[in-house]
């Protein structure tokens, strides 16, 4: 067995992965990235679509040029990677030490390090996680499949497709599906308003008339060797099947589009405390997780919007390790916790020391228009003409702020009407 | 005079947006909170402009296609136009970042937003 230590392994080798080795390398830190697969760029790799890196490359790139923009400033500074690489599980062996048992083509390794930052993003909700039955036949796939298929491997999944949830992926690959010659029946969607932003209901439905079906579900795919049709009914309030209502779409390929959650099956293992609200760990401002050390950014984190967002969480991380590590650990504080508030229904990072700037990221429960993002204890608010649950608000809070907090244990997020 | 409802794409406000042009070719916008949303929606019922995307064929690529955009956002009505003409392009790798795989196409240049390695085997391998 290969043994080897580190400062900071780095599990996962997306956006955040790479924004992080850089960042780990530039402050000098012993720094090795692990990826499974053979290539590293994660999500945007795959992405042929604008709309990457308007706030972090102030630049609307899309999400390939986003991502070999990163990667050539790794290649720039030598980084130590390991690729076909899988990371079996990780070991707490102390307070300073954790342990990565990987499997690679050379062998399994032992890695011990000071520090893990853990950015192994997110996996696809598939077919049974939403309810759907039925036959099980070929041509049923999620969004993220069909995505590599075309931009990566240049196959056509179908002809004749119905999309199944209306978040930015399934309407991106929408338009995808338009602008290669397939017809895209409808896209179907359960709640009484679009999942994705309103930009991409415009430009990916509207512009190849697109049939957009709120308040609707598949309730049924019927095909004995290929999908034949979908069943499709309405739902009512609780989102159960109106009866009488059902009706078929003929289609040869369902496409998934039910969003993301994060991949945190090696945390479970190594006992970090989750969030049921956001899917992934409780973290602090330094985003680390309840096992000292463990750090986690981009999708492993929460579900974020913008790759934008991930990198500067993969940046931040580094920044905890790197005083992880210099300091023998982040020093203990009275944390505060960020309590939700009004109206929200997740809140990134958990728990803050006041001490210094922090950036707080949240999504709304429902979609109002004209409101306060409020945290009352330090008297900031926010105006914004608009919040919906598919956009997440962005609230940055610095230290002289948070001063004012000083007595208190927590500081609640919440989003109230003006007036 | 054509009028036309639109949503408002530039917050998250989403604005319902009616445009109408009047005879005199003036447009007006209603259903705006504010003079953004004048602006796209008088740039909409105009001459609406997108990006348009996809990918073509590498030969001897690490990976079968390359990604590719417009060097700027052409008029919408031109979309199929160069859908029609990309299917047909195969580009040789190595390919690079901002290769022009297509000259001067609606008003722009089709570029890639990839880069391909060159590999070359008796039977081609993705995995």
């Amino acid at each position: 067995m290969i043994e080897r230590k580190y400062d900071t392994v780095i599990i996962g080798g997306g956006p955040a992965g790479i924004a992080a080795v850089i960042k780990a390398v530039e402050l000098g830190l012993k720094t090795v990235l692990i990826e499974n697969k053979d290539l590293l760029g994660g999500i945007p790799l795959q992405c042929v679509h604008p709309g990457f890196g308007i706030h972090y490359f102030k630049e609307d790139l899309t999400g390939t040029q986003f991502i070999h923009r990163l990667l050539d400033r790794m290649e720039k500074l030598g980084v130590e990677c390991l690729l076909k690489a899988h990371v079996c599980s990780i070991e707490y062996k102390d307070y300073g030490e954790k342990i990565v048992n990987v499997i690679t083509r050379n062998g399994v390794m032992k890695l011990n390090a000071k520090t893990i930052i853990y950015t192994a993003g997110a996996r696809e909700r598939h077919l049974f996680e939403i309810g759907v039955v039925g036959d099980r036949p070929d041509g049923v796939y999620t969004a993220g499949e069909a995505q590599t298929l075309m931009d990566i491997y240049g196959i056509m999944p179908g002809k004749e497709i119905v999309i199944v949830g209306s978040g930015d992926v399934g309407l991106i690959m929408a338009r995808r599906f338009a602008l290669e010659g397939a017809q895209v029946k409808a896209v179907i969607e359960i709640l009484p308003y679009p999942g994705g932003l309103m930009r991409n209901v415009t430009q990916c439905l509207k512009d190849f008339n697109i049939p957009l079906l709120l308040s609707h579900d598949v309730v049924k795919v019927v095909g004995r060797k290929r999908v034949e049709k979908v069943v499709v009914a309405k739902v009512d309030e609780n989102f159960r099947p109106i009866e009488g209502t059902e009706f078929e779409i003929p289609c040869d390929t369902v496409v998934i589009a039910a969003g993301l959650r994060p991949n945190i099956d090696l945390l479970e293992k190594l006992g970090v405390l989750i969030d049921s609200a956001t899917g992934g760990p409780v973290v602090n401002e330094l985003l680390e997780s309840s096992v000292p050390g463990v750090f986690v950014a981009g999708n492993a984190l929460v579900i974020n919007d913008l790759v934008d967002y991930v990198v500067e969480q993969g940046e931040l991380a580094v920044k905890g390790a790197y005083i992880f590590v210099s300091s023998n650990g982040i020093s203990t504080v009275d944390w505060k916790s960020v309590v939700k508030g009004r109206n929200v229904r997740l809140v990134v990072p958990h728990y803050i020391s006041g001490k210094r700037d922090v950036t707080i990221l949240s999504r709304v429960a429902k979609p109002e228009r004209k409101v306060f993002v409020r945290v009352s204890e330090i008297d900031v608010k926010e105006f914004h003409i608009a919040v919906r649950p598919a956009e997440m608000i962005k609230l940055d809070l610095k230290k002289e702020a948070l001063s004012k907090a000083v007595n208190e244990s927590k500081i609640t997020l919440e989003v109230v009407p003006v007036g | 005079m054509a009028e036309q409802e639109l949503i408002c794409i530039v917050c998250p406000a989403s604005c319902s947006l009616k445009v109408a042009v009047e005879p005199s070719g003036e447009i007006k916008v209603s259903g705006n909170l504010c003079s953004r949303g004048a602006d796209y929606a008088k740039h909409e019922a105009a001459n609406p402009l997108r990006y348009v995307m996809s990918v073509v064929k590498v030969k001897h690529g690490g990976i079968p296609t390359v990604s590719v955009i417009t060097s700027k956002p052409v008029p919408k009505k031109c979309i199929s136009e160069i859908m029609k003409a990309t299917a047909n392009v195969e580009v040789e790798a190595p390919v690079e970042m901002g290769q022009i795989v297509l000259q001067n196409i609606c008003g722009a240049d089709l570029v890639t937003t990839r880069k391909v390695k060159r590999i070359v085997l008796s039977s081609p391998t993705y995995l």
